[in-house]
């Protein structure tokens, strides 16, 4: 056995746990059949380690989760390796309370075909955070097997509505977890993860119009960045995290603006004198796309930063608007409206060719998962806004259907150094 | 005497404006535009607002007489390549004009001129309405008569569109719905202007009899 390493995870335990339903439709095109047994002294049912990780490896759409059929090895020398044909990679393990409010959870993945030990590790947490052990599991086992980096462990940020109370909540990637970071009477929109993802930056309008606060989460302190007259709202982090880019209508209409993130040295970067907003950094730092009507209705645009003129890049029938750069800066991801219906698209920078991914609906603000591989976006379920995901190949797409609130505006943050 | 001056010069210029927005698609249409969803942006005092009826009067010429119609109407033909924002069938247009309508009609039933009151726009147009011009003309005389009062004017939008889009689209309908008061006699710095988008919908469904009630700017009066 091989012990890579220890995990102490540190941070505070999320609370309010959220009933969620999750319902997963479509597969992928080449799927790695993966059995994932119970662990050992796992108590949790479904939301469990062996649950939670099925689940996040199964919304991918490069996962078949096969049933272990009553087999429970929990060691990698339990594995009777004829009795599981059909089985490309097997995950097993076990946890272990140790009596003073921690756990070690300790787990395999075997290669089924070669019969090999692909991997063994130990995890130590606190026993609130098997969650997250779980996730972190899942991360390992999404990269070995596909070579990606898994983004499991990240998370999100959206704002929930309900009856007329506004909150700015951070969840895990997978919807669970949520904790509120804001509570309002009045509307909160727009939040944006810093790069380091230690800090929100969101849109309040506590102070009875929109205005740009930036929080961070582990202390909950928060700063006012914007307050010009008029809207401020729209922020966007640069990748390097030194400034921003938000949307004032102190001069007029609504325009492109940066700031450095202490809130000096403001300087105006569009002069169109039609609506611009929406602003969203390339990941070299170098562009930006934006969302702007100039051209009689409303379209996505790219500027870049050390000057020259916006170029159009959305021709398609309808408006689209919300750009998002994929973190690869090859495509982005961008809501397209078209004959009363939202729609969820990606577009290529090289090939210019727009591809819808979703069936159309209520479907907005998309947002891309830091490896690329997945959408977050905002959905509607029976009249409420939910959260939902979709692979980037449009194959398999996920709702989480929250128990109550409505939804809006989800955003999927970056990757957490450890 | 001059208050029906400046009456007739708003009811030119808002009818003027009604006709202005359909969305061509030109490939540098900043300067257009920019002039076009302005309610005559420079006329805030006297010698301006008499330059603004120019290209105003021209633009009547060719309106119907139903701005909000002209506009719906005139959206397919600027747009060849189909690039309409929403089904531009006359059935949507028509049934946008009648909600509108309704929820005018709802809301000046319940507005007195000394609590404010609301005005109306057409989907994507942030142009005041000559419909409007009655509220308008109201509340202005009302500001200009009671030097003390303040007015918070509030853009709101329907939820088509994204968010952000929807918070700009807003504060432009609060801006108009400011110069055309200032317009009617109402001091600019009486006039606070914000937007909420549509972050705060007075009806919620997702159609055409909630949108409506929604692309509205709320004139709130107070000391």
């Amino acid at each position: 056995m091989r012990i890579l390493g220890f995990i102490f995870l540190s941070c505070v335990a999320w609370s309010a746990q959220a009933e969620l339903d999750i319902e997963i439709t479509g597969a992928g095109e080449h799927q790695t059949p993966i059995s994932v047994v119970r662990f050992a002294s796992e108590d949790m049912g479904a939301q469990g380690i062996a649950g939670v990780v099925s689940n996040d490896l199964l919304r991918t759409g490069l996962f078949k989760l096969v049933d272990a059929a009553g087999k429970v090895p929990h060691e990698p020398g339990e594995v009777k390796y004829a009795e599981w044909s059909g089985v490309e990679a097997l995950l097993l393990g076990s946890i272990k309370q140790l009596g003073n409010g921690n756990v070690t959870v300790k787990f395999s993945l075997l290669d089924m075909v070669r019969r090999t030990e692909l991997e063994t590790q130990v995890l130590m947490a606190q026993s609130g955070q098997v969650r997250d052990i779980a996730h972190r599991i899942a991360d390992m086992v999404y990269e070995r097997l596909t070579g990606s980096a898994g983004v499991f462990s990240t998370r999100i940020a959206y704002v929930s509505r309900d009856k007329g109370r506004y909150r700015l909540v951070v969840a895990d990637s997978d919807g669970y977890g949520e904790q509120s970071l804001l509570a309002s009477n009045e509307p909160i929109m727009s939040p944006a993860w810093s790069p380091d993802g230690k800090q929100l930056a969101y849109v309040s309008f506590e102070q009875r119009r929109a205005m740009i606060y930036v929080q961070t989460l582990s202390s909950r302190q928060r700063t006012l960045l914007a307050s010009f007259p008029g809207s401020n709202s729209a922020p966007a982090w640069s990748p390097d995290g030194k400034q921003l880019a938000l949307v004032l209508t102190h001069e007029g209409s609504s325009q492109l603006y940066l700031i450095n993130s202490d809130g000096s040295n403001l300087r105006r970067i569009s002069f169109s004198g039609s609506i611009d907003t929406e602003p969203n950094f390339s990941p070299d730092g170098k562009s930006i796309l934006f969302t702007s009507d100039r051209g009689g209705s409303v379209q996505i645009y790219r500027m870049a930063l050390d000057g020259g003129s916006a170029e159009r890049l959305t021709f398609e029938g309808g408006n689209n608007f919300s750009a998002r750069f994929c973190p690869d800066g090859k495509s982005f991801v961008f809501s397209h409206y078209e004959g009363g219906k939202f729609y969820i698209a990606t577009q290529d920078f090289s090939s210019r060719q727009m591809q819808t991914l979703t069936a159309g609906g209520w479907e907005k603000k998309p947002s891309f998962a830091p490896n690329g591989k997945l959408i977050l976006f905002g959905s509607e379920s029976q009249g409420r806004g939910i959260l939902a995901t979709i692979s980037s190949d449009g194959r398999v797409k996920q709702k989480m259907v929250a128990q109550s609130g409505d939804i809006r505006e989800p955003t999927w943050g970056p990757f957490l150094k450890q | 005497m001059k208050k029906l001056i400046i009456s007739v010069l708003l009811l030119n210029l808002l009818a003027a404006c009604g006709s202005n927005p359909p969305k061509a698609e030109v490939a540098d249409a900043k300067p257009a535009q920019s002039e076009a969803t302005a309610v005559a942006a420079p006329a805030a005092n006297q010698p301006a607002t008499t330059s603004a009826v120019a290209p105003a009067a021209a633009a009547q010429a060719n309106a119907a007489p139903s701005p909000a119609s002209t506009v719906t109407k005139a959206a397919p033909a600027a747009e060849p390549e189909n690039t309409a924002v929403m089904p531009a069938t006359a059935t949507s247009a028509a049934q946008e004009a009648k909600y509108t309508k309704e929820a005018r009609t709802a809301s000046v039933a319940g507005d007195s001129a000394q609590g404010g009151g609301s005005v109306y726009f057409p989907f994507d147009v942030d142009a005041v309405q000559a419909e409007d011009m009655d509220t308008i003309l109201a509340q202005a005389k009302n500001l200009s008569a009671h030097a003390s009062l303040s007015a918070r004017v509030e853009g709101n939008a329907d939820e088509r569109g994204s968010s952000e889009y929807n918070l700009a689209l807003g504060q432009r309908r609060a801006n108009n719905t400011k110069k055309a008061l200032v317009l009617g006699g109402a001091r600019s710095d009486q006039i606070e202007t914000v937007s909420y988008g549509e972050e705060k919908p007075r009806a919620t469904g997702h159609d055409e009899a909630s949108w409506a009630q929604n692309r509205r700017a709320d004139i709130k009066v107070g000391e």
